[in-house]
């Protein structure tokens, strides 16, 4: 018998379209009134949005639930109602225990105020009492490794130094239950440890954690179970090994190797996905590719203001789910660069000769490293290598594994069929496993 | 989740019904976070300035020197018998404390629109704290008046048993009137231009620059009672300052119930419109 530590039942949140993004004045408020005052007021379905619809679950305690699905399938907006950041439209939650919510980087920092300032207040916010943060500091300090700048304004920090430091407050934050939303997570794989990690850490034995991801590898490896959300609903809860299975199963099914967005969608939004497309060295769109050509990856998006430090870049991943490789379009530094407003195309080179034959996806995403994520979309086109030329071309017999490199070979003999081994050819055999 | 000792209790959400008043009871939860963020705005608002705290100091009486050039000397206006620098800055100091508090206040809950969207906590925590961060400002500038009164030589009476309650009462209005602007701010972005207005037209309502002993005729000869201009909150305050200070401004007692009255009536009724939205708020802000 589990505990329960979380339970939702029949959850629902609706959003005015207006509410999401238009600021109201006054005037539009009167004039709405008077208006109605003459009409009786018909809402028009198109007006409203079900961010989450009937969602009933529950979590055990102890229990490290992933939770996934695509874009504005409701994940953040459940995080936000079960931290009582935003209240249910209907339905109701029942929630055992002390609840943290990360869904920022650095949330409560403020850039004028000190590393040691800012400890306390972020803290604070983040829901420490004085006392426990009084007893975690030098830990917090430590953790990020800013000593010598600990009473420096953060907005001298360097980007990193920043980030190690909101991290390290977040990552001492201990409550029963833990809210996850993935910017956090990205990253910094010691931090995903310390923050999420029950493993071997007995003081976080029986902390409950809801970890919402794009990272399918990470929540098949961090969350036994998953719950898959999908329209605002509860589509499929279960293992995650199953669960992200049929995820990705169903995002692949019609996959192309040209995606478009479909018009007018989200054109409020800081940034918006228009186009991803896989082609050939002509800039044809290719849904099958021979394995020794290089083939090129486009991305065209559209960002509605200049935004600093993004960058734009796509995971290559199997469709059972394994990231072969991810990149961007900032390598090898990796952090991002100033750009927009306007429509830009991000443009990689696949080199030839390097994957194995098979069915490759593309997740392709737009970020503010470490910080915010801009737009990510899962599986958002699919294309075929076909084994042309490359390392075993000729011969039909299935190579295992993802990539096909040729790599160099030197062949000798050292010793002929009826001859007796030469002492010298021994001797330098033995040097080669010394080497090694 | 700042109590420990809920750890085993059952949270319920869902969505709230009616006007509840049982989550006041949360701000006291919450005690550290408030004296935090009262704490964060005291640092941070004089970080980067050449004076520092002395602006909480030289804008009161800077203001008072001109009231009494303009005020006292050009138009001639007495101060109930006090030198009216004395009067004007006494006046002062009640009315920044209450502006401030105001407008701070008023932007308060747009300006922490971050942490609105990222995290849990009482939303009144933002109005409240931003109106306690001026009691610091407050405190830097009060000694200057008692050296000013050292310089007339106006000793307080008994009656300075009861400045405290007066402070409090500008606190009260200050939070009263700052909920419903940080509230109603979150919905019409027309609050931030209402405010600077607000302030200036509240200041010459209020016997700032002049005593209000200099309405009583006024009233009189019209047959409404004396304590009327007490129905804004802030006329009570200043009046009470100089009376618990210096015994001024005659018989103010009914004026000043009614300012108290007024004050308790905006701050009940901003914190009932304050947790009537407040379930909103992230997703409008």
């Amino acid at each position: 018998m589990t505990e329960i530590a979380v339970r939702a039942e029949g959850l629902s949140k609706l959003y005015r379209i207006g509410e999401l993004h238009r600021r109201t004045t006054l005037r539009e408020s009167i004039v709405a009134a008077a208006r109605g005052a003459f009409r009786p007021s018909v809402r028009r379905p198109a007006e409203i949005v079900w961010a989450l619809k009937d969602v009933s679950f529950e979590v055990g305690r102890g229990e490290v639930v992933g939770i996934i699905g695509r874009n504005g399938a409701g994940k953040s907006t459940l995080l936000k109602v079960l931290a009582r950041i935003t209240e249910p439209t209907s339905g109701r939650a029942e929630v055992r225990g002390r609840v943290g919510s990360l869904l920022e980087v650095g949330t409560g920092f403020h850039s004028e105020l000190t590393g040691r300032e800012n400890i306390f207040l972020s803290g604070a916010i983040l829901g420490m009492r004085r006392a426990e943060i009084v007893h975690r500091f030098d830990e917090i300090v430590a953790f990020a490794e800013v000593e010598r700048f600990i009473d420096t304004p953060v907005k001298h920090y360097s980007t990193g130094m920043y980030l190690r430091l909101a991290f390290a407050v977040a990552a001492h934050l201990e409550p029963e239950i833990l809210l996850v939303d993935e910017v956090l997570a990205v990253g910094d794989a010691a931090f995903q440890k310390k923050c999420l990690g029950k493993m071997g850490d007995v003081s976080r034995q029986g902390r409950t954690v809801l970890f919402v991801s794009h990272n399918l590898a990470a929540v098949k490896y961090l969350c036994p179970s998953t719950l898959w959300l999908e329209g605002g609903g509860v589509h499929l809860h279960g293992t995650s090994e199953a669960v992200v299975r049929e995820y990705l199963e169903s995002t692949d099914a019609g996959g192309r190797a040209l995606w478009r967005a479909e018009a007018s969608v989200n054109d409020d939004r800081r940034a918006s996905l228009l186009r991803v497309a896989v082609t050939d060295e002509c800039g044809r769109v290719a849904e099958t590719i021979g394995s020794d050509m290089p083939f090129y990856v486009e991305i065209d998006y559209r960002l509605a203001d200049r935004v600093e430090g993004v960058r734009v870049g796509y995971r290559l991943q199997t469709p059972d789910g394994l990231v072969v490789l991810t990149s961007a379009d900032t390598d090898p530094d990796g952090w991002g660069t100033d750009r927009g407003p306007g429509v830009l195309r991000s443009r990689c080179v696949f080199p030839g000769k390097l994957l194995n034959g098979g069915r490759y996806l593309l997740t392709v995403g737009c970020d503010v490293p470490m910080r915010e994520i801009l737009f990510f979309h899962e599986a958002v086109v699919a294309f075929t290598v076909q084994v042309s030329g490359s390392a075993g071309g000729a011969v039909p017999d299935g190579r295992l594994g993802l990539l096909r490199p040729t790599l160099d070979w030197s062949v000798r003999t050292l010793a002929e069929t009826g001859r007796e081994l030469p002492a010298e050819a021994g001797g330098s055999g033995s040097d080669d496993a010394g080497r090694r | 989740m700042n109590s420990a000792d809920a750890t085993d209790a059952v949270m319920v959400i869902e969505p709230s019904r009616g006007w509840g008043v049982a989550r006041l009871r949360e701000l006291w939860v919450y005690r550290e976070l408030l004296y935090f963020l009262v704490w964060r705005d005291v640092k941070v608002r004089y970080k980067q300035t050449l004076l520092g705290a002395a602006w909480a100091i030289l804008q009161p009486l800077a203001t008072a020197a001109v009231f009494t050039l303009f005020f006292g000397r050009l138009a001639g206006i007495d101060g109930d018998g006090l030198p009216y620098p004395l009067f004007a800055y006494a006046g002062l100091l009640a009315w920044t404390l209450f502006a401030q508090g105001l407008t701070q206040g008023a932007s308060s809950l747009v300006g922490s629109a971050n942490l609105i969207t990222k995290v849990y906590f009482p939303r009144m925590v933002v109005p409240v704290s931003a109106v306690l961060g001026g009691l610091v400002d407050f405190a830097v500038a009060l000694p200057v008046l008692l050296i000013m009164m050292a310089h007339y030589r106006r000793w307080p009476g008994a009656g300075l048993a009861l400045f405290p309650l007066f402070i409090v009462m500008a606190v009260v209005a200050s939070t009263g009137v700052a909920t419903w602007l940080a509230a109603l701010n979150v919905r019409y972005r027309d609050v931030r231009y209402v405010v600077p207005f607000l302030v200036q037209i509240w200041l010459f309502v209020t016997p700032v620059i002049y005593p209000a002993s200099k309405l009583a005729p006024l009233l009189a000869q019209w047959g409404l009672p004396g304590w009327l201009p007490g129905l804004n909150p802030m006329a009570g305050v200043v009046e009470g300052f100089r009376w618990s200070l210096f015994g001024s401004g005659g018989q103010p007692l009914p004026l000043i119930a009614a300012s108290a009255c007024t004050a308790v009536g905006f701050l009940v009724s901003g914190v009932l419109y304050f947790q009537h939205v407040e379930r909103s708020f992230a997703d409008v802000v």
